[in-house]
């Protein structure tokens, strides 16, 4: 494999400081307060000044409370670098990359990156912010709700799953081993808001949402934000925590064609994000020993599984049943509890704990070997999807 | 209230529930007014004879603005299907649990409808169906049977 760019910016810039809020289901801040205490903690976990950035990135969730004034909100000043970046849920890598890119062609030199989302306000459902039975639409459009099409992305993402299941065979134990696995690892950060132990009948007994869709196999719905800042991997060395060099990036957007000749619900944008970020890391998948993937549902951590070639094609299922995937297991996945058992930051949920892990800071659940941590962040129902490959050491990539 | 008038999903007064029923507007006349006589329509590119769904105003495969209405056989293949248990609308209290069907139709695109007269666990992926269709307050809505 060889990364052929003329400019090549593998291992080039690091993240270099991590911020996050309390992740709760209780309303505290709007996102725009959120957003400034994740920045404050990142910049305190950095060791920079705010006067120090000069770039910022931000992200808002479904929400959608945040924008470019959360530049003014938190007093920055004269800027180098600015954009409100919206690709679902796969903008939080996209931050992390174009801040990578415009910081070594020498646009920025401190990029910030934000999430911050206030779905959960008081007289809410998580149901009713993430797509609820209102509907206001005409002629096409008012087609779903004739159906009794409700319940938004849990409904979209189930019907994906349950193609799944009809080409490959995968069941529903087997989306239960996702669950469970990933409950494991949740169990051992303190950050999780779901630490209870799971079992395989826990989750069967779990209610439906949509079949084949069991509560378990759903995403919580947080309130929260994060921020991570990135720098030039010259200056990273010199701040107060282990950089975390970015080896590979990659983008892969597949679209919604729903028709004939796309198998959409089953391929995710990481068949084609993976090659670029591979082979600028240059890698396979042999040699990631973390994967902080994007769980939204326990299919999604699957059917990604398949698409960064852990397993073949429609081999998901059984490759995520024997417990590999938990603490223990041949393949770490989703060490902090992911988006199902931790928190729901969208992007950012796998992207603190490849930060935590690459540093080597997850205390009980640190993976020993963490040379290269892969990190999934997707949007919509698999529509668009970005790949970062991580790793604590400085000759990571095919820069050097 | 607005929504009301437009005979939206909500209830009109305490006593009566109003089951979601499709909502002509301009665009969709053709395919309403095909409906009421039983033909499915889908939009097709006049200039590549695309077959387009959901309603489009360019053509996803050649950007042409030139799209018609065509009439579909309406014989597909189950894509996918998922099986709705909670009630997130009292209209759907008698229909629960009930499917929700995307079909991909033999002219290319998948429709997300319903399949009538069958057990929800007798349906599967790759099974073939025909379209028909039903009344809803008076609005002819499409489904799916089993041949």
């Amino acid at each position: 494999m060889q990364y052929n760019a003329a400019f090549n910016p593998s291992g080039g810039a690091a993240i270099v400081g991590l911020g996050m809020t309390e992740m709760t289901r209780e309303y505290s801040y709007s996102a725009t307060g959120l957003a400034g205490i994740a920045v404050k903690r990142a910049l305190d976990d950095a060791g920079l000044k705010k006067e120090e950035i000069d770039g910022l990135f931000i992200n808002a969730g479904v929400t959608n409370s945040i924008s470019t004034p959360l530049q003014t909100s938190l007093g920055f000043r004269d800027l180098k670098l600015l954009n409100h970046m919206n690709a679902a849920g796969s903008t939080a890598g996209q931050m992390v990359q174009f801040a990578s890119l415009a910081i070594q062609a020498g646009m920025a030199s401190y990029v910030v990156c934000v999430f911050a989302d206030d779905p959960l306000k008081p007289g809410t459902s998580a149901g009713a912010a993430y797509g609820g039975t209102n509907n206001h639409s005409t002629g096409m459009a008012s087609l779903p709700a004739s159906y009794g099409f409700f319940s938004g992305a849990n409904t979209s993402y189930a019907l994906a799953a349950r193609r799944h299941m009809g080409l490959y065979g995968t069941t529903q134990d087997q989306l239960g081993a996702v669950a469970v696995s990933t409950r494991a690892w949740a169990t051992m950060n303190p950050a999780a808001m779901q630490r209870k132990p799971m079992t395989l009948d826990d989750y069967h007994g779990s209610r439906w949402i949509v079949e084949p869709f069991h509560l378990l196999d759903c995403t919580l719905v947080s309130n929260g934000a994060v921020a991570v800042i990135v720098a030039a991997s010259e200056q990273a060395r010199d701040l107060k925590q282990p950089p975390v060099y970015i080896a590979g990036m990659g983008q892969g957007h597949p679209g919604n064609p729903r028709q004939a000749g796309y198998e959409n619900e089953v391929n995710t944008g990481a068949r084609i994000a993976r090659d670029t970020a591979y082979s600028m890391a240059g890698v396979g998948p042999d040699d990631i020993d973390i994967r902080e993937l994007y769980d939204c549902y326990t299919y999604t951590t699957l059917v990604t599984l398949e698409d960064y070639g852990f397993c073949e094609k429609g081999e998901g299922g059984a490759f995520v049943e024997d417990g590999r995937l938990g603490p223990g297991g041949s393949h770490p996945t989703n060490t902090g509890g992911g988006q199902l058992s931790g928190y729901y930051m969208w992007g950012m949920t796998p992207v603190s704990e490849a930060v935590i892990q690459t540093r080597g800071h997850a205390g009980e659940r640190q993976v020993q070997k963490r040379d290269h941590v892969l990190v999934s962040t997707q949007g919509g129902i698999l529509d668009w999807h970005s790949t970062l490959i991580l790793s604590p050491n400085a000759d990571a990539g095919t820069r050097n | 209230m607005l929504m009301q008038e437009r005979g939206t999903n909500l209830m009109t007064n305490q006593d009566q529930i109003v089951r979601p029923a499709p909502i002509v507007d301009e665009s969709s006349k053709p395919f309403f007014d095909a409906a009421a006589d039983a033909v499915l329509l889908l939009q097709r590119c006049d200039v590549c004879q695309a077959y387009l769904w959901p309603l489009r105003e360019i053509c996803t495969e050649c950007l042409s603005t030139d799209l018609s209405w065509a009439p579909s056989t309406g014989e597909g293949l189950v894509h996918s299907f998922v099986i709705m248990h909670r009630l997130f609308h009292p209209a759907f209290q008698e229909d629960v649990p009930y499917n929700l069907t995307v079909v991909q139709l033999d002219e290319g695109p998948r429709v997300t409808s319903i399949i009538k007269g069958i057990e929800n666990d007798e349906i599967q992926v790759g099974m073939r169906v025909s379209a028909n269709w039903h009344d809803v307050n008076g609005t002819p809505l499409l489904h799916f049977e089993t041949r």
